[in-house]
């Protein structure tokens, strides 16, 4: 591990601002924060989630619900050298039908979550639209998929490694750019 | 914390890991929550083809692997062997090559010969799970039966169970017993001296032929069927003197613990083995047994399959 070298390229307090930032522009883009439903893909897009919504009900004072995603029954590389089968459930314990869904998630990357995401939640009802909301957004993208709401815009290399913690699942806030 | 299973296949818990059920255990939670959906689907084994070979009958285990394969989107064919090729005297190993000409993903198999399945997956490239051979393993049944413990308990370690019935012939109870053990459980088994198999404390449990003395404070009581054509060969003298000595009533429940669990792999012989009071009663899970097979099914056909 000490091969590589890191750096920090957000930190604690640029997350909270990010996040901040996604939530004003979440309800000036939906008008309000009124069916609205934010889906976290598991594991981090969840924190993210539940701390976007808590910024929701603070300025709008409206509590929108949080669901959890776990899309390894809809990735496109089962079976294939590198597939860890470690499920971890969805818990959507709400309808989706006619809802606006904020989906979020810590980095985009390639796109191929997200596309998983997209099926996943289309398989739960028919939702009225779907806006991308990502904390990192680091180019490479191999779909043609985009993000309505970034936290920060980070070029990489594809031999580099992205790696966001948050303190509910790493116990520090962070993100962390690290090279072989 | 296991992260793939190791094995190709899945025979039997008397050789798997501990830490391999519990994985198989804490997938099939996900999976049960696909099964509680309107669009009961996930795209995950789509373009797979299972093949379900049942040379016993069975309805229960065979729907359910069907389902389990279908509800991952996977193409499933049944073949019950009645039917088939086998009746014109097709050997095992050649039926096995067969169906590898038209390139199936994975096999599971049922077989009156212990060691059948071994026999498919030693020769075949493809994952084999074992759906019961003889009176050996029947490991998917011992896992939804884990699985079913656990979720009512919370966790299985240290818990005391009853397996109680025709143990000789029950591979519901051998691999229940593999299972159990392995995973920190305590194992009474009680039976009449006629049913119970020699040598059977080896496996690390406690032998009763008085079926009070055994459930005397347990968590779980697994009753089993108890065969009508065994009758026939003189193992017990009647069906009413074995429902009176070891069939399970209401009366007879109170000896457990009160939160115990009862359970039963089915089809149930009413009245025999149980009575419809306790079947039916607040502390049974039998029904919560089938709905967890399904969701058992369909994690071990996923990381099966998912696995490299």
């Amino acid at each position: 591990m000490n091969r590589r070298q890191s750096a920090e390229v957000l930190d604690e307090q640029g997350i909270d601002r990010a996040l901040t930032r996604i939530a004003h522009e979440i309800v000036e883009r939906n008008k309000g924060a009124e069916n609205l439903v934010l889906i976290g893909i598991r594991s981090r897009g969840v924190h993210l989630a539940r701390r976007i919504a808590s910024r929701l009900k603070e300025i709008e004072g409206v509590e929108v619900p949080v669901g959890a995603l776990d899309i390894t029954l809809y990735r496109d590389d089962i079976g294939e050298e590198g597939f860890h089968p470690a499920l971890r459930k969805t818990d959507i314990p709400f309808p989706v039908a006619d809802k606006a869904v904020i989906l979020m998630d810590d980095v985009l990357y390639t796109g191929r979550t997200i596309r998983a995401a997209l099926d996943g939640i289309i398989d739960l009802g028919r939702p009225r639209m779907i806006q991308l909301a990502v904390l990192i957004d680091r180019g490479h993208r191999e779909l043609p998929i985009r993000p309505d709401y970034v936290g920060k815009n980070l070029p990489t290399s594809r031999s580099e490694d992205v790696q966001v913690m948050l303190e509910e699942e790493d116990g520090k806030n962070g993100v962390v750019i690290s090279k072989e | 914390m296991a992260s793939v299973l190791k094995a190709k296949d899945i025979l039997g818990l008397e050789e798997m890991e501990a830490e391999d059920i519990q994985f198989i255990l804490d997938t099939a939670e996900s999976m049960k929550e696909v099964s509680e959906r309107q669009i009961k689907k996930v795209p995950t084994l789509r373009g797979k083809t299972m093949i379900n070979i049942f040379y016993e009958p069975s309805t229960r285990t065979r729907t359910s692997f069907e389902i389990a394969g279908k509800r991952l989107s996977a193409d499933v064919v049944n073949i019950s062997t009645s039917a088939s090729s086998v009746v014109k005297g097709e050997t095992l190993k050649d039926t096995g090559r067969n169906l590898m000409a038209m390139k199936p993903d994975i096999l599971v198999i049922r077989h009156s010969a212990v060691g059948a399945p071994k026999i498919l997956a030693d020769t075949l490239p493809i994952p084999v799970i074992n759906a019961g051979d003889g009176a050996h393993e029947h490991p998917t049944q011992a896992l939804l039966d884990l699985f079913s413990i656990r979720e009512k308990k919370g966790s299985l370690k240290g818990l005391k169970a009853a397996i109680v019935g025709d143990i000789t012939h029950s591979r519901v109870a051998r691999s229940n017993i593999h299972g159990m053990r392995k995973m920190g459980m305590e194992v009474r088994i009680a039976g009449p001296a006629t049913l119970l198999p020699r040598y059977v404390e080896q496996l690390g449990v406690q032998v009763y032929t008085d079926v009070d003395a055994a459930i005397e404070g347990v968590d779980i009581i697994m009753m089993l069927r108890i065969q009508l054509e065994r009758q026939g060969q003189g193992l017990f003298p009647s069906l009413r003197e074995y429902s009176r000595l070891f069939g399970l009533n209401r009366k007879r429940v109170k000896r457990a613990k009160a939160d115990v669990l009862i359970m039963h792999p089915g089809p149930m012989n009413r009245g025999v083995e149980i009575s419809s009071e306790v079947a039916d009663g607040p502390y049974s899970i039998i029904l919560d047994q089938v709905t967890n097979g399904v969701a058992i099914r369909m994690a071990v056909l996923f990381l099966l399959l998912g696995g490299i």
